[in-house]
């Protein structure tokens, strides 16, 4: 039996979280003795098999047709589906992601198969999987089993350490199911402009909150981004009051993000904002008042006025760098 | 037009959670809410009746409790509600719920052009209950939306994508789940609640539906559910700005290893 993840590109270009997940995918192989296969979807993508190789996948099934070339839920998913009903994998893997969060329900309804989402530990024992999933918004922590044969999970991003690994032979073999005709098109798409990292994707997190004052408040907050090579983030306050787009929003109705660095200048610490960022690895606190919550989950707690801390921790940076 | 949105009652986001010693959440004495999506969801099924007239159907499954979100969303201006209830629902999985779900709107309240629902519930998150109805009903879908505009059997709509925005154009009928911009929610009216009290809300059993407990069996079972360990508080940086920046700095890179 096999552990699947299902590759996720955009313009031809994998996504991190497709490396997170096969690293993920060959532990979980080697512990329940299984072999890894990979799912590539797409047109014009056989290439990037190369690529895959190199995290141990046993074999690499693609699938590459012309009417995949723009990604629809409808038509991935129907591919998705086809290749576990072909396969019966154990395990299918895929991130949660824009797209694997939409992607693996919409198969799993068709395979028929139980799905948990946004993993953050997937561990298994007696040819069984346990999948830890946080439940309200991170205020606890859910273990679940799901009925086999095949089950499917979403892992979170940045949360599965990457590992490249040796000596799987990495075989490529085409997959060619029907894909149905399609009932949407996309006739536009725009990508935020810059070259800040996505989100979630993100290692380093620079938010911002209510005290930065306005808009042009968050140009201190996008240089500390720049310094450091981090992604902007935001409070719910910030986005209320139209400094930043919905995008940008970290919390429970906004991103959950863990990336191994969260700055939080001028946010309190709210419940819901915790919600979404409080898996970071480390946090650091900027804020005039003593008392704010965020310093209770703060790592490194600095009072003060994000006006003045702001522009010397930059000079800082750049001083070491 | 026939308009559906799906709602589910969730925790209020201010909510302290409690592990019960069957290792399971309890609820008692929660506040209970209509998941703040979920209210974009049924927002936007009303301004498009309004626009292009029609009825708004709200669905949910749940226990008796969840009648009083159903209520909400009549009193916002929906015109009638089902409430799915039956002992073989408690501790459903999403694809019970999807299951459920799909029966009525195939069958006994077939025929809609649209159904809304929000991205995600914000108690598990999992986003997956509009997508596995989408799969179920082969129906053309649209998640994480912030803009939508339905005319002459189509719906254009624009959505979020990891790292910017993506429009897609939809043949009718189709599904689309709400993200916060989308719209901005009214509050019930006074009137609204007094007219809401005798809107029809009809409370059904599998059996109503045509269902076995079979056919709604669980795949994903939550065994245990723990408190995350609490995030202790580290350490405050005082002194000059340019002393506590330093400080900082020398800590990401040593003891963080961050930067
Ligand atoms: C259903 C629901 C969902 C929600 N979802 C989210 C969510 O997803 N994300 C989210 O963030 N919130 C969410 N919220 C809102 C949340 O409750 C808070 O209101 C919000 O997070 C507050 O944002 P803030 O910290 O920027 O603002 P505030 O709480 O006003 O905090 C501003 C902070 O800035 C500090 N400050 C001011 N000036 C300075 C200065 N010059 N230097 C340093 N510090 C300064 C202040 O001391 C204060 O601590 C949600 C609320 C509800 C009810
Ligand atoms: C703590 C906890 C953890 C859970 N984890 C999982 C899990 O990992 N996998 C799993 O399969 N099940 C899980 N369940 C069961 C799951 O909550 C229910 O099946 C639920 O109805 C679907 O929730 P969801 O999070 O998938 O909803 P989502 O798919 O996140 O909700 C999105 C939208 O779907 C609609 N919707 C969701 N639920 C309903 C409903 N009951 N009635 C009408 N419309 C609805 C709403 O419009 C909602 O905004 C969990 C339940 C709990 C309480």
């Amino acid at each position: 039996m096999s552990i699947v993840v299902c590759v996720e590109q955009r313009d031809q270009n994998l996504r991190k979280i497709t490396f997170e997940a096969l690293s993920e995918g060959k532990r979980l192989a080697v512990a329940s003795g299984k072999t890894l296969k990979a799912l590539l979807i797409g047109s014009g993508v056989a290439h990037l098999a190369d690529e895959l190789k190199k995290y141990g996948v046993d074999e690499i099934a693609v699938v590459d047709n012309e009417a995949l070339a723009v990604y629809t839920v409808e038509s991935y998913a129907a591919v998705l589906a086809a290749y576990i009903v072909h396969e019966t994998p154990a395990l299918v893997l895929l991130g949660h992601s824009a797209i694997g969060k939409e992607l693996a329900p919409r198969a799993a309804a068709k395979a028929d198969c139980g799905l948990v989402s946004d993993c953050i530990e997937v561990s298994s024992a007696d040819g069984d999987y346990l999948f830890k999933h946080p439940i309200y918004a991170g205020k606890a922590i859910g273990s679940f089993k799901v009925a086999g044969p095949t089950r499917m999970a979403t892992l979170r991003p940045n949360v599965f350490p990457i590992e490249e690994s040796e000596g799987a032979a990495g075989a490529v073999v085409d997959f060619a199911p029907e894909i149905p005709a399609a009932k949407v098109t996309v006739t536009g798409s725009e990508m935020s402009s810059g070259d800040r990292p996505e989100l979630t994707e993100a290692d380093i997190i620079c938010s911002g909150g209510r005290g930065l004052g306005g808009s042009e408040g968050f140009k201190l907050i996008e240089d500390l981004a720049d310094a450091l090579g981090a992604a902007v983030g935001s409070s719910r306050a910030a986005v209320d009051a139209g400094w930043r787009e919905h995008a940008a929003q970290v919390g429970q109705t906004g991103k959950v993000v863990s990336p191994n660095l969260y700055v939080a200048a001028g946010i309190s610490g709210a419940i819901q904002h915790l919600a979404g960022m409080g898996s970071s690895k480390f946090i650091v606190g900027i804020n005039k008042d003593e008392e704010a919550n965020i310093f209770n989950v703060a790592d490194y707690g600095i009072e003060g006025d994000l006006n003045k801390v702001i522009p010397a921790l930059i000079e800082k940076l750049k001083e070491v760098q | 037009m026939k308009i559906v949105a799906c709602i589910k009652q969730t925790f209020d986001t201010e909510a302290k959670i409690v592990v019960g010693g069957d290792g399971q959440i309890s609820d008692e004495g929660v506040n209970m809410i209509v998941n703040p999506y979920d209210e974009y969801a049924v927002e936007e099924a009303i301004r498009t009746k309004e626009k292009d007239g029609g009825e708004v159907v709200v669905v949910t499954v749940g226990g008796d409790k969840a009648q009083e979100a159903l209520r909400y969303c009549l009193a916002m201006g929906a015109d009638r509600a089902f409430l799915i209830n039956d002992p073989a629902l408690v501790g459903a999985d999403s694809r019970a719920v999807s299951v459920a779900l799909a029966k009525l709107l195939s069958d006994k309240e077939a025929g809609f052009d649209v159904i809304f629902t929000g991205k995600e519930a914000v108690d598990d998150g999992a986003a997956q209950v509009p997508s596995q109805l989408a799969a179920r009903l082969d129906l053309a879908q649209a998640n994480v939306v912030t803009d939508c505009e339905i005319s002459d059997g189509k719906a254009t709509a624009t959505r979020e994508i990891d790292g910017g925005s993506e429009t897609l154009e939809l043949t009718l009928p189709a599904l689309i789940s709400a993200q916060k911009g989308l719209n901005e929610v009214r509050y019930p009216s006074l009137p609204g609640i007094m007219k809401a009290k005798r809107k029809p809300l009809e409370v059904l059993s599998l059996a109503d539906l045509g269902l076995s407990a079979d056919d709604v069996a669980s795949k994903v079972e939550l065994v245990v559910a723990e408190l995350p360990p609490a995030r202790k508080a580290g350490q405050r940086l005082t002194g000059e700005v340019d002393e506590v920046v330093a400080k900082l700095v020398q800590l990401l890179q040593e003891e963080a290893k961050v930067i």
